[in-house]
């Protein structure tokens, strides 16, 4: 009896903690996002987002931020969207169980877990320097397309899962080769799926500074890229300039937590694309 | 005649069929290519380092200090301790909780409270890493500094925080696919014999689903050793030897951060900074095959 009191009392301490580590996980999230909207909010306006930085960047907009993250995404997707869809093919649709599929699998988890920052050595060593691209909007979007491959592919491998093998052996049953099978009967409905987790990707590469520090991005720029073969600037470079290399950064805080908010909302706006793209997917396949 | 026709296009379907499978092959195949093309490429910048400086020294020395008018030094080992530092730091409070979060949201928790907190777990997988380094100087910094009566926070305690909530994330969702993947039969097994819910959970659940939470830490582990941007913002990168957890440390990554941009260009220094990157390079590495060992061996109960 006794027992099974104590063991009861234990029971409910226990779940007592559990709850308070997924609270606590909350409670993080709502610090994070309370913090910087609280203290960043006034710094919005249409001006902030549309104009170029003046004084010495402690006051006017960071639209020319907005414009290079924008220009360096669209690049990253040029890249990254066809390489890893075609991965995720070769992986789901033609690969056998075997120790040359296991290797490719290996080797994108680990590509996975290389460091951003090591990303950003690579891009220096073979885009900015070997194939003489030069610090540019290319090469950080090249290397940002790397860092964010093993994301797409394996977000494309799980859309390309969810294809119902009958779908293949139907088209395949009534004569068509293996290509035709996938082009006619899979890709069409994969082909949102694989989007979802490609857009989460982007929404990463946006967010990330260190493999464009040495790649392309810019303190300051007086105007807007023209080419691809230009230097710019971004959103998260353009906060961390903010927050610790600028030489008043008490001044500047208003426009780094302004910049903190523009970068998190671009964040969440690819994800919620992303998850709107999901959600209507899966009720089209209900349907 | 027909049948020439039939068999001539049929060639032509094989040769497009051949075709378009060598062009996935060979974007697979691209894959390991940049794997090993990172590491090429880096022992290959990294290699020239080591005409100027001896791997001991390299390996061995708690002295970096590249710019040095007197005598130029290369040693990593304040690095390597500074990372280790932030890094178990952060494990030491981000592992229990994150591990508590994800039994609660497998085992515990409505279908309602889980279809809410696993998206909202999501967005903070989701915040940049230079948003999380900034709260590091605007809000944990200050705390810090009045906790322990120091005149800024910038300091090791400050990037374990900031990098324990940035790994929570990826071993949240780790370890709740590994509590989701022990059978069954197990928790039923316990059950039946007489176990509470929290018995089955702490003595048959957890320890079912061992090698996956491991992998989940150990992952969450190597995300911590490579995060560049928050330890960089947040530690305050003196880089000496750190002696308490309330020093300024320099980890590997924010040193190849702050320095890369103001090295010339085939100098020692800058080929130095390329072996530290490879450095990084081989023990994020280490880290995930570890990691992924451990997943696929089974558990023995």
């Amino acid at each position: 009896m006794i027992i099974r009191k104590l063991n009861s009392i234990k029971e409910k301490v226990g779940f007592t903690l559990l709850a308070l580590c997924l609270l606590t996980v909350v409670a993080i999230i709502v610090i994070i996002l309370g913090n910087i909207l609280i203290n960043g909010y006034s710094a919005i306006s249409l001006e902030f987002l549309t104009q170029m930085p003046t004084d010495g960047m402690t006051k006017g907009g960071i639209f020319p931020a907005i414009v290079g993250t924008f220009f360096v995404t669209v690049i990253t997707a040029i890249f990254s969207i066809p390489l890893g869809m075609s991965c995720a093919i070769y992986l789901n649709e033609y690969a056998k169980q075997n120790l040359f599929t296991r290797i490719i699998r290996i080797s994108i988890r680990n590509l996975a877990g290389v460091p951003s920052i090591v990303y950003g050595l690579f891009g220096v060593v073979l885009f900015v320097q070997f194939l003489h691209l030069g610090t540019s909007i290319l090469s950080a979007g090249l290397t940002l397309s790397l860092m964010t491959l093993p994301l797409t592919i394996t977000a494309s491998e799980e859309a390309l899962k969810n294809i119902p093998n009958s779908f293949r052996e139907g088209a395949l049953a009534l004569g068509a080769t293996k290509w035709q099978s996938i082009r006619t009967n899979v890709l069409p409905y994969a082909i949102p799926g694989m989007l979802t987790g490609t857009i989460l990707g982007l929404s990463r590469a946006a967010g990330e500074t260190a493999p464009i520090l040495f790649t392309g991005v810019a303190f300051y720029l007086p105007s807007l890229p023209k080419t691809v073969f230009d230097q710019f600037m971004a959103l998260p470079y353009h906060l961390y300039i903010m927050a610790t290399q600028h030489h008043s950064a008490l001044d500047a805080r208003p426009i780094a937590y302004g910049t903190a908010i523009v970068l998190i909302g671009l964040v969440f706006i690819m994800n919620l694309g992303a998850i709107i793209l999901r959600y209507r997917l899966r009720k089209n396949r209900k349907e | 005649m027909e049948n020439k026709i039939k068999n001539k296009l049929s060639l032509s379907k094989k040769i497009k069929e051949i075709s378009i499978h060598g062009y996935f092959l060979f974007n697979a195949l691209l894959v390991v290519a940049i794997l090993l093309g990172i590491f090429a490429l880096l022992v290959w910048s990294a290699s020239p380092a080591f005409k100027e400086i001896s791997i001991r020294e390299f390996l061995f020395s708690g002295n970096w200090n590249p710019t040095s008018y007197v005598k130029e030094s290369y040693g990593t080992v304040s690095m390597l301790v500074s990372t280790l530092l932030v890094t178990i730091g952060a494990m030491l409070f981000a592992v229990p909780i994150s591990i508590g979060t994800a039994a609660f949201i497998s085992d515990l928790a409505s279908s309602r409270v889980r279809e809410i907190a696993k998206p909202v777990i999501e967005i903070l997988a989701s915040i940049p890493s230079v948003v999380v380094g900034f709260l590091g100087i605007t809000l944990v910094g200050p705390f810090i500094a009045k906790v322990f009566h120091l005149p800024d926070g910038l300091n090791a305690i400050n990037g374990s925080i900031l990098l324990g909530v940035m790994a929570m994330p990826t071993i949240i969702s780790l370890t709740e696919d590994a509590l989701k993947s022990v059978p069954k039969s197990y928790t039923e097994a316990s059950l039946a014999l007489g176990a509470t819910k929290w018995q089955t959970i702490i003595k048959v659940r957890i320890p079912a689903a061992s090698s996956g939470i491991v992998a989940a830490v150990m992952l969450g582990m190597g995300r911590a050793i490579g995060e560049t941007m928050t330890v960089l913002m947040a530690t305050g990168c003196a880089s000496a030897m750190p002696t308490s957890i309330t020093d300024s440390v320099r980890t590997l990554t924010s040193t190849i951060a702050i320095e890369l941009g103001e090295v010339a260009y085939g100098s020692t220094h800058y080929y130095a900074l390329f072996a530290t990157g490879l450095a990084l390079f081989l023990i994020t590495f280490a880290v995930n095959m570890a990691a992924e060992i451990i997943f696929n061996k089974k558990p023995k109960l």
